[in-house]
C-alpha cells in the first residue's frame, strides 16, 4: 500500500469516527470535538488527492494545499465560535445539554420567550 | 477577461464587511448610522450591477488578481445573481429602517452589546450573502457559507437568554455537520475533475461514482443549511427566539444562500449529473416540508413560532422547481421557466417573510405577547402590522397579482410542459395550506377585542410602514417580473373568471383547513360547529401526528441518522439514472 492510499484510509476512518462522534454524543463539547475530527479528516483527504494529482517532479498539487489552509482557518473560527456559545450556555443556564424541547412540539411550543 | 463594470462584483462584497468593520471601530452609537450609510452604498453598488448586466446582456466576469481559473478565481454575476442581490439589498433596507426603531441604544449608555451587533451582524450576513451571489467557485462558496453561518449563529442568541443560546448552539453544530459534508463533496469533485471552477466543472464532470457521492454529499449538507425537511430540527426553535428584526434577517435572507448553492450545483456545476430520480427525490422532500410545516404551523399557539413552521413549508415550497426543471430529452437540468418561477418564488417569499416578522414583532410590543388566540383588537392596535402581515400572507398564497403568483404559474407550465402532473397537485396544496395560517391570523386578529384595554407599548408607525412597505415589494414583484424575463400573458390572466374561482376555491378550502387543524378557533353559531365538530376531530388527530412524527424527527441523534440516510438515498438516485443514461 503507498503511502497516499494509507494516508487516504485514515482520512476515511478519521471521517468516520467523527461522524459517529457527531451524531451519536449528546453533550455539545463532543460534538465540537467530533466535528473537529471530520475536519481533520477531510483536511487530510484534501492533502492525499494533492499528492495523487501532483505533476511530474512536484511533491504536491498546490492548489489544493492553499484551499485546504483557508479550510482550516474556517474550522478553527467554528470551533471558537462554538465554544463561546457553550461557555456563554454554560454560564446562563449552569448546564451544557442540547436538549430542551417538549416531546410534543404543539404545546407550549419550544421557547419560553 | 474581466468584464466591464466587473469591479463592481468585489466591492458589492466588500462595502457591506467595511460597514461592519467601521461600525465596530466607531463604537455604539455611531454603529446604526455606519449601517444606514453602508446599506445606502450597497443598495446602489446593486443597482449598478443590475444596471450593468442589462445593458451588456452577458454575464459579469471579475477575475481576482487577473489569474484566469482554474488557478486563480473568477466572480461571475449572471441574471441569477443580479436578481437576488437586488433582492437583498431591498430586503436588507426594509429590516434596517425597521430595525431602528427596536435597535437603538438607550440614550444612557454610551454602548450597548445587543443593539451594536445587531448592525454589524446585519451588515456581515449581506455582505456574505453577495459573497455567495458573485462566488464562481465551490470553495469560494464553501468560505462565503460559513461566513454565512457565522454572521446568523449570533443573531439567533442576540437577547443572551439561555434558550435562545441553547437554539443557537443547536443551528450552529449542524450548520457545522453540513458544511463539513459540503465539503467533503466538493474534495471528491476536485479529485474528480481537477477544478472547483463552476464553468469548468460543467464541462468536466462525467457520471462516476465518486462524482455522484460528491454531488450527494455536497446537497445534503446544504439541505442541513436550508433546514430542508428532515432536517430541519434547528430551524423553528432558532428562528421563533430571535428577536424579531433578526428573525427577519434569518428566515427571509440567510437560508436563501445555501439554496442559492444548491441552484448553483444542479444547475450550472453538474446539471447532468443528478438525473429525474434525485430530482423527483428532492421535490418530494419539499412536498413533504410543505405538508408538515404547514400543518404543524396551524397547530401552534404563538404567533412567531407559526411564522417559523411556515418558513419550513415556504422552503419546501421553493425546491419544487427542481423536478420541474428537469428536461427529459437531455436528461439535465435546464435554466427556463421552472428557474424563473423557483427564483421569483425565493424573491417573494423573502419580502414577505420579513414583512411578517416585523409584523409579528410590533404585535408583540403592542401586546406583550403573541398568543394567536388573544390577538382580538390587534387591527386596531397594530393596524399597519396587522395589513402587512395580511398583505405578506396574501402574497405567498399565490393567488392575487404577486410574484408568488407567477411563480405558480410558471411552475404549472413547467410541469404541464415536462409531464409531471403530480407537481400540479402539490403546487395547489401548497397554495391551500399557505392560505390556511393567514386566514387563522386574519380571523383571530380582526375580532373586535377589549377597547378599553391600553397598548403594552407604543409601536412606532415607521416599523409598521417599514413592514408594509416590503410586504407590497412582494405584489409589486410581479410587476417588476413582467417588465423583465417573465412574459405578460402570465399576468394578463390574472383577473379573468377562471383564476377569480381558483382564488375563491383556495380561500374556501384554506378556510376549512384553518378551522379544522387550529388549535383554538373563536366561537361558532351552534349549528355551524355541530358540523365542523367530527370533522375537526379527525383533522386535529392527523394534525397532532404529524407534530409527534416532526418532533422525532428533530431529535438530534434521528436528525443526524437522516443526514447520513439522505446521502445515501440521493447517491442511489443518482447511481440508478446514471447506469442507465448516456454515461
Amino acid at each position: 500500500m503507498s503511502g497516499a492510499a494509507l494516508f487516504g484510509l485514515v482520512a476515511c476512518a478519521l471521517i468516520g469516527v467523527g461522524l459517529y462522534g457527531l451524531i451519536v454524543n449528546p453533550q455539545p463539547l463532543r460534538k465540537i470535538l467530533a466535528f473537529n475530527v471530520v475536519g481533520s479528516g477531510v483536511f487530510l483527504l484534501f492533502g492525499v488527492i494533492a499528492r495523487r494529482g501532483a505533476a511530474l517532479g512536484m511533491g504536491g498539487d498546490p492548489v489544493p494545499q492553499a484551499l485546504l489552509i483557508t479550510g482550516i482557518v474556517v474550522a478553527f473560527s467554528a470551533t471558537a465560535l462554538a465554544v463561546t456559545v457553550l461557555l456563554r450556555l454554560y454560564d446562563e443556564t449552569g448546564s451544557t445539554t442540547l436538549a430542551s424541547e417538549t416531546p410534543v412540539p404543539a404545546d407550549t411550543g419550544a421557547n419560553p420567550q | 477577461m474581466t468584464t466591464a463594470g466587473g469591479l463592481l462584483l468585489p466591492f458589492a462584497v466588500l462595502i457591506p464587511f467595511v460597514g461592519a468593520m467601521a461600525g465596530l471601530v466607531l463604537g455604539g452609537r455611531n454603529a446604526p448610522r455606519v449601517a444606514m450609510l453602508t446599506i445606502a452604498t450597497g443598495l446602489a453598488i446593486a443597482i449598478a450591477i443590475a444596471a450593468t448586466w442589462s445593458r451588456s446582456g452577458a454575464t459579469i466576469t471579475y477575475l481576482l488578481g487577473g489569474w484566469a481559473p482554474p488557478l486563480g478565481i473568477a466572480l461571475r454575476s449572471d441574471g441569477l445573481s443580479v436578481a437576488m442581490m437586488l433582492a437583498v439589498a431591498v430586503v436588507i433596507a426594509g429590516i434596517g429602517v425597521y430595525a431602528r426603531g427596536d435597535f437603538d441604544t438607550p440614550s444612557a449608555v454610551r454602548e450597548a452589546r445587543a443593539p451594536m451587533l445587531y448592525w454589524l451582524l446585519l451588515l456581515a450576513v449581506w455582505g456574505s450573502l453577495n459573497l455567495v451571489f458573485v462566488s464562481g467557485d465551490l470553495f469560494t462558496l464553501y468560505v462565503a457559507l460559513e461566513l454565512l453561518t457565522f454572521a446568523g449563529v449570533p443573531l439567533v442568541c442576540l437577547d443572551g437568554k439561555g434558550e435562545t443560546l441553547r437554539a443557537a448552539l443547536r443551528y450552529l453544530l449542524y450548520a457545522l455537520a453540513g458544511s463539513v459534508l459540503y465539503l467533503l463533496g466538493a474534495v471528491f469533485l476536485y479529485g474528480e475533475s481537477g477544478t472547483l471552477d463552476i464553468a469548468l466543472l460543467a464541462e468536466r464532470v462525467r457520471p462516476t461514482p465518486v462524482a455522484w457521492v460528491a454531488v450527494a454529499l455536497m446537497t445534503v449538507g446544504l439541505l442541513a443549511k436550508t433546514a430542508l425537511f428532515p432536517l430541519h430540527l434547528w430551524l423553528p426553535p432558532a428562528h421563533a427566539g430571535a428577536p424579531p428584526a433578526a428573525s427577519a434577517v434569518l428566515s427571509a435572507l440567510v437560508v436563501k444562500g445555501s439554496f442559492f448553492i444548491v441552484i448553483r450545483l444542479w444547475f450550472d456545476a453538474a446539471p447532468a449529473l443528478p438525473g429525474f430520480t434525485a430530482a423527483q427525490l428532492l421535490g418530494g422532500l419539499g412536498a413533504a416540508a410543505i405538508l408538515f410545516g404547514s400543518v404543524v404551523a396551524l397547530r401552534q399557539e404563538r404567533l412567531k413560532l407559526l411564522i417559523a413552521y411556515s418558513t419550513l413549508a415556504q422552503i419546501g415550497y421553493l425546491f419544487l422547481m427542481f423536478p420541474l426543471a428537469f428536461d427529459a430529452s437531455s436528461g439535465a437540468l435546464v435554466r427556463g421557466g421552472a428557474l424563473m418561477g423557483g427564483t421569483l418564488q425565493a424573491i417573494s417569499h423573502a419580502t414577505a417573510k420579513a414583512a411578517m416578522f416585523m409584523a409579528a414583532g410590533l404585535i408583540y410590543k403592542a401586546y406583550g405577547h403573541d398568543r394567536i388566540a388573544d390577538l382580538a383588537g390587534a387591527a386596531r392596535r397594530a393596524p399597519l402590522s396587522v395589513l402587512a402581515f395580511v398583505v405578506g400572507g396574501v402574497a405567498l398564497m399565490g393567488v392575487l397579482p404577486s410574484g408568488a403568483y407567477l411563480a405558480k404559474k410558471l411552475l404549472l407550465d413547467a410541469s404541464d410542459a415536462t409531464g409531471q402532473w403530480w407537481w400540479e397537485w402539490v403546487l395547489q396544496a401548497g397554495g391551500f395550506l399557505t392560505t390556511s395560517y393567514v386566514v387563522l391570523f386574519v380571523v383571530h386578529a380582526l375580532r373586535t377585542g377589549d377597547p378599553s384595554q391600553a397598548p403594552h407599548a407604543a409601536v412606532p408607525r415607521f416599523q409598521g410602514a417599514a413592514a408594509l412597505a416590503l410586504a407590497l415589494c412582494s405584489l409589486a414583484l410581479a410587476l417588476a417580473a413582467v417588465v423583465g424575463p417573465v412574459p405578460w400573458a402570465l399576468l394578463a390572466s390574472a383577473l379573468s373568471a377562471k383564476e377569480v374561482a381558483s382564488t375563491l376555491v383556495t380561500v374556501v378550502v384554506g378556510s376549512v383547513l384553518a378551522f379544522t387543524l387550529a388549535r383554538r378557533i373563536p366561537s361558532f353559531p351552534v349549528g355551524l360547529f355541530a358540523a365542523v365538530g367530527p370533522s375537526r376531530f379527525v383533522m386535529v388527530t392527523i394534525g397532532d401526528g404529524l407534530a409527534r412524527i416532526d418532533s422525532v424527527l428533530r431529535q438530534w441523534t434521528i436528525a443526524g441518522l437522516s443526514l447520513l440516510t439522505l446521502a445515501l438515498l440521493f447517491g442511489a438516485a443518482m447511481r440508478a439514472n446514471g447506469a442507465t443514461c448516456c454515461g
